[in-house]
């Protein structure tokens, strides 16, 4: 191997800059620069070294920063372009999603939509972007870390000449180092919490050298954070149902296997009030019309006991009575079921008089009841009326005839066969929403809409993220990587004694206005030089 | 040196490309993320038939069961109805067994639809658990049962009297 | 209470006028050329600024009180805190380096903005469902103060620029400096036309057609230059609009862009006319004393400081909220979107700062861009790219 053996005698990996031990300038190009480029102590980033086989040479190719900050831009070039139009899981489920952006942006949406840029951030070059990401973390890191950590813990505390004059901060004064000027020089360092190590003489006082870490350890909470968003892809780790409870109605949770159930007691929408509700927003309200100020499904949540076999009768065991608004999930079991939609007054109940045409005599009312009518209804006295059929979302299909498009009794259709004792044989008739018709020729009787009862449908997001804790790991590491790294500065301050001249020189990973004036203070009335800064007399001349 | 340095970075390169050749072909694979799994056992359910019989699916192990989800709102569903009927009759004593499961609609609707149909196998109403557990999503949509309980075959979309036949020699016992 | 807080806000908004016009005084002191101590123009615009900065908080205690939640709902109040935030950001940076300079800098931007929010309308909303958390006030304020703290970087940035770019002759580097200052004026621009026609109350309905193909109405509260899709005007002795735009365009929003640009464009060739030089010229004497090198340390230093704080409020806290209010910590709404990128863009300029040696010009320019991209998230997202967090744009 082709390791480099330094004056001093310390051995250095292959591709060192500065020697890890005593600093002295081992790379002939650096030799020419005035001030040292510290980045990584100038340790030999292992990458740069080998570059024999294909192994080598994709993990170098990840290994460079620039190809991460490459791969950073052309990721948040590509996130922008997400954003033009919207995505297509927030447009209106109405039409065909290509039809939709041709309608609402012309060909640019046409366009948008052939390119796939409506479902961008699902796409496989996208995710494979992200995925790129964070395999130059995981070796950018690894290539960088180990020498860097090498390179801090064999440091030596006499450095070279050549390395402590080509510190940013530098200075040498002609003056012995007295016992007297030490002695203060070191209680001030050991009052900013430096640590001091000494040898023969010469002192390097050291602070916060962990800070040096941050950017690793947020590089591992990144990585933790991205391979949580990868687990969501594990079947059982992530359930994303969507659960449509109309008021009375008790359904099984989808996702949870049949083994919960909920009850929609009611839903309650409500509406910022001029009258009731804070004066101060009389203006905004009277601006915009109305605000939203609630809705809420006032929920019953059950546990079904016994043996789970789907269709068959639940028994149920009441849990909790709770109401889920939107910001308050209800949460069971690691499922969350949030308020994310409704409907206002879907019909459920529609009642009908038996009339008779001419005199306007009634003969007794039906209530049908829209999710499960009856086939017939016996009025007494000889009248019955019975239901031939039931359009619960009525429409003409294409060959003109009566169809239903759901099973939501959104439009309700009835063909109903009156019996009365002056006609045993029975009249048809037709009835719809504002539509009466006699099919089989004139009747002496019809059906009389007489009222109509409504309930609240109530939707709910079922929701269990498995890999929510490892996102939050993921986070809190790199916060906590991302403070160390930032609001701490690694300083270093070396005090040489060279042939009567005390040489000082110090560096820090950032924020030098600080060091220069922590290193003010230290060297005030000792007699001694602070390290001056290289680059502010550079411009001065 | 250098060789544990060249295993140890072609380990970790392996173990990132397999994390992300995962990511994504489960990404490209999500939207088929099914319930039912062919060659694994049909999830069982009880129903009532319009008749009020109960039929248990566990209780059909030793015949082939063709079961179909449909609703009377779907065109398809009722198109294929009529060859349902017509196969159902060809194989009911070569121990094939038909369930139809509704799709949550009310009994007068189906009942309806079956009148009107002529159809002879058990018709059932389902109130969303079975469809839940069987991952329903659009209509119609068959499955095939083998004598074991096991799903050999998922169907989504309309069938041909040819394929019902088909269909139905395949889980014939 | 609610017009006593916005008398607040007025006195802040002055108070910050009157401190530019001390540092400035600060700066062209010859008397204490000294450049370690501030002299007494400096002392005296650092008070006036903090009292602008309690007058703010004032107001937005007061606000608080009046309407029971943090106001940070709408895009006036959270406008408002951005410029208060940005003012807070500066008085700790000033605290730490001392440098009049930069309050001459980042007061405007910051008087500009809380101007800026002030055009929206400023009546106390209630709290949409969504909104009614506690993660509205953490959330919220985390970020702006993250932004503000990163919007620092950007005046430093600037007159790094104003410094250090070559005023004698005309360069990409003049021209788009000059851009950045354009962009500045025209967002005066855009206050003056709108006081100026809020002052004198004018408003022209129109009726048209939307893009949906029906009939809609849209009033106008500045002069429309472009009118709706088949618009009909129907006030009298208004101005009938130019031109007519398509549907699928916003005219109303469109005609206010123009008109902001227009103006900016007329005070600009006012200033140059005036000046008779690049704006960027006429300042840079104002920068002859201070140091680059600390002037390149502040703005890094604040998105260093930045940095985090925005990470925290933007995107980890942003993440839960979303999980609650939401059902899932990340939709791909424009907003997070652009938080994301904004995110990307300082992580890029931290890893080309420290592992690419970008320092000085370089990293000033990224410093520029980074707050064009927190200003289009705050303006044209709001405004233009309709999504979950749209409910903020009116």
């Amino acid at each position: 191997m082709n390791e480099v053996k330094c004056e001093c005698g310390h051995v250095n990996p292959h591709g060192t800059i500065l020697c890890e031990s005593c600093g002295r300038v081992l790379e002939e190009k650096e030799k020419e620069k005035q001030l040292l480029d510290m980045r990584y102590e100038g340790s030999a980033r292992r990458s740069q070294t080998y570059n024999k086989t294909i192994i080598d040479k994709v993990w170098n190719f990840f290994s460079s920063v620039k190809v991460g900050v490459w791969l950073i831009v052309i990721t948040l070039v590509a996130s922008s372009l997400g954003t033009i139009f919207p995505q297509e899981m927030y447009i209106p489920p109405l039409m065909p999603p290509g039809q939709y952006y041709e309608e609402q942006y012309g060909w640019l949406g046409k366009l948008y939509y052939e390119l796939g840029f409506h479902n961008l951030y699902s796409s496989w070059w996208y995710l494979l972007l992200i995925a790129s990401i964070g395999v130059s973390l995981v070796i950018c890191s690894l290539d960088r870390v180990i020498p860097l950590h090498r390179a801090l813990n064999k440091q030596r505390v006499s450095r070279h000449e050549s390395y402590l004059k080509r510190q940013r901060l530098y200075s040498v004064s002609e003056s012995a180092l007295t016992d007297d000027a030490v002695g203060k020089i070191k209680q001030k360092l050991s009052a900013k919490r430096y640590k001091l190590r000494e040898e023969n003489g010469d002192i390097l006082a050291e602070k916060n050298r962990f800070s040096r870490w941050g950017p690793y350890v947020n590089h591992v909470g990144l990585i933790i954070f991205l391979i949580g968003g990868m687990l969501r892809f594990v079947p059982g780790m992530y359930v994303d149902e969507i659960l449509w409870l109309r008021e009375g109605e008790t359904k099984a949770i989808p996702g949870t296997d049949g083994q919960y159930y909920l009850k929609n007691n009611a839903f309650i929408f409500e509406v910022y009030d001029k009258e009731k509700d804070d004066e101060v927003f009389q203006d905004a309200i009277n601006k915009v019309g109305t605000v939203v100020k609630n809705y809420q499904t006032d929920a019953t949540l059950y546990k079904r006991a016994g043996e789970i076999v789907p269709g068959e009768k639940p028994e149920l065991e009441e849990i909790r009575d709770q109401s889920i608004q939107v910001n308050k999930p209800l949460k069971v079991d690691g499922f969350a079921l949030y308020q994310v939609d409704y409907k206002l007054n879907e019909m459920s109940k529609m009642s009908f008089n038996l009339e008779n045409k001419e005199t306007g005599e009634q003969f007794g009312g039906v209530t049908l009841d829209l999710y499960e009518p009856d086939m017939e209804y016996d009025l007494g006295n000889g009248y019955r009326v019975e239901v031939m059929s039931y359009f619960p979302d009525f429409e003409f299909n294409a060959d003109g005839e009566p169809a239903t498009k759901s099973r939501i009794p959104n439009n309700p259709a009835f063909i109903f066969k009156m019996f009365t004792p002056d006609k045993p044989e029975g009249e048809v008739s037709f009835v719809a929403i504002r539509q009466n018709i006699e099919p089989l020729g004139d009747n002496d009787y019809k059906m009389t809409f007489n009222g109509v009862e409504t309930k609240n449908v109530t939707a709910l997001t079922v929701r269990k993220d498995l890999t929510l804790w490892i996102i939050g790991l993921g986070g809190l590491i790199f916060m906590i990587g991302v403070i160390q790294g930032a609001y701490w500065n690694h300083r270093r301050l070396w005090i040489r004694k060279i042939d009567n001249q005390i040489w000082t020189a110090a560096h820090t990973n950032k924020n030098w206005h600080g060091l220069k004036r922590e290193l003010e203070m230290v060297f005030a009335d000792t007699g001694i030089k602070a390290p001056e800064d290289q680059l502010v007399e550079e411009k001065k001349d | 040196m250098k060789k544990k340095r060249l295993v140890t970075r072609t380990i970790i390169l392996a173990v990132l490309a397999l994390a992300v050749g995962y990511t994504l072909y489960a990404n490209l694979n999500k939207e088929s993320n099914k319930k039912i799994v062919i060659g694994k056992p049909a999830p069982d359910f009880v129903l009532v038939d319009m008749e009020g019989n109960k039929h248990r699916l566990s209780d059909y192990k030793g015949q082939g069961v063709f079961i179909n989800f449909w609703a009377t709102w779907c065109k398809p569903c009722e198109r294929e109805m009529p060859y349902i009927e017509n196969q159902y009759q060809q194989f009911k004593d070569q121990g094939v067994q038909v369930l139809a499961i509704d799709s949550s609609e009310s009994e007068l609707v189906v009942n309806k639809f079956v009148a009107r149909h002529g159809l002879n196998f058990p018709v059932m109403i389902d109130r969303g658990e079975v469809q839940a557990a069987y991952g329903i999503n659009p209509l119609p949509i068959t499955f095939l049962v083998d004598k074991e309980g096991i799903v050999v075959k998922s169907h989504t979309g309309e069938l041909d009297e040819d394929t019902v036949r088909e269909f139905m020699e395949q889980i014939k016992p | 209470m609610v017009q006593l807080s916005s008398n607040f806000l007025f006195a802040a908004f002055i108070l910050y006028l009157v401190g530019i016009l001390f540092f400035g005084g600060a700066i062209k002191d010859k008397r204490h050329a000294d450049k370690n101590a501030p002299n007494r123009w400096a002392k005296i615009g650092i008070l006036v600024t903090i009292a602008g900065f309690l007058s703010q908080l004032t107001f937005f205690i007061l606000r608080w009180i009046a309407s029971g939640h943090a106001p940070v709902s709408n895009l006036f109040e959270f406008t408002t805190f951005f410029g208060m935030s940005l003012v807070g950001a500066f008085i700790v940076l000033y605290f730490m380096y001392k440098t009049p300079l930069l309050g001459m800098f980042t007061l405007p931007v910051a008087a500009l903005i809380i101007a800026y929010g002030s055009m929206f309308p400023r009546e106390v909303t209630p709290l949409i469902p969504a909104l009614q958390s506690y993660w509205l006030h953490i959330h919220v304020t985390t970020t702006a103060i993250g932004q503000a703290i990163l919007a620092v970087s950007f005046a430093a940035a600037l007159i790094y620029l104003v410094k250090s770019v070559d005023q004698t002759k005309k360069s990409k580097s003049t021209l788009w400096l000059e851009v950045v200052l354009f962009g500045l004026v025209s967002t005066l621009g855009f206050v003056l036309v709108s006081s100026y026609f809020a002052a004198t109350d004018y408003s022209a309905n129109f009726n048209y057609i939307n893009k949906e193909g029906q009939p809609a109405t849209e009033e106008y509260t500045i002069p429309a230059l472009v009118g709706p899709h088949q618009y009909e005007l129907t006030d009298k002795n208004r101005l009938e609009p130019l031109f007519e735009t398509p549907a699928i365009i916003s005219a109303k929003k469109l005609n206010t862009v123009i008109w902001s640009f227009a103006a900016g464009i007329l005070l600009y060739i006012l200033f140059r006319l005036i000046l008779r030089k690049r704006i960027a010229a006429a300042l840079q004497p104002w920068t002859k004393n201070i140091n680059l090198d600390l002037v390149d340390e502040i703005s890094y230093r604040s998105v260093l400081i930045g940095f985090p704080v925005f990470t925290l409020g933007g995107l980890i806290f942003a993440m839960i909220w979303a999980q609650i209010a939401w059902t899932r910590f990340w939709g791909w709404d424009p907003k997070e979107v652009w938080a994301l990128i904004t995110w990307l863009f300082y992580a890029a300029f931290l890893h080309l700062r420290l592992s690419k040696g970008w320092h000085g010009e370089k990293s000033a320019w990224l410093a520029v861009i980074g707050f064009i991209i927190i200003m289009f998230n705050l303006v044209a997202v709001n405004l233009v790219i309709a999504g979950l967090h749209s409910y903020a744009g009116s």
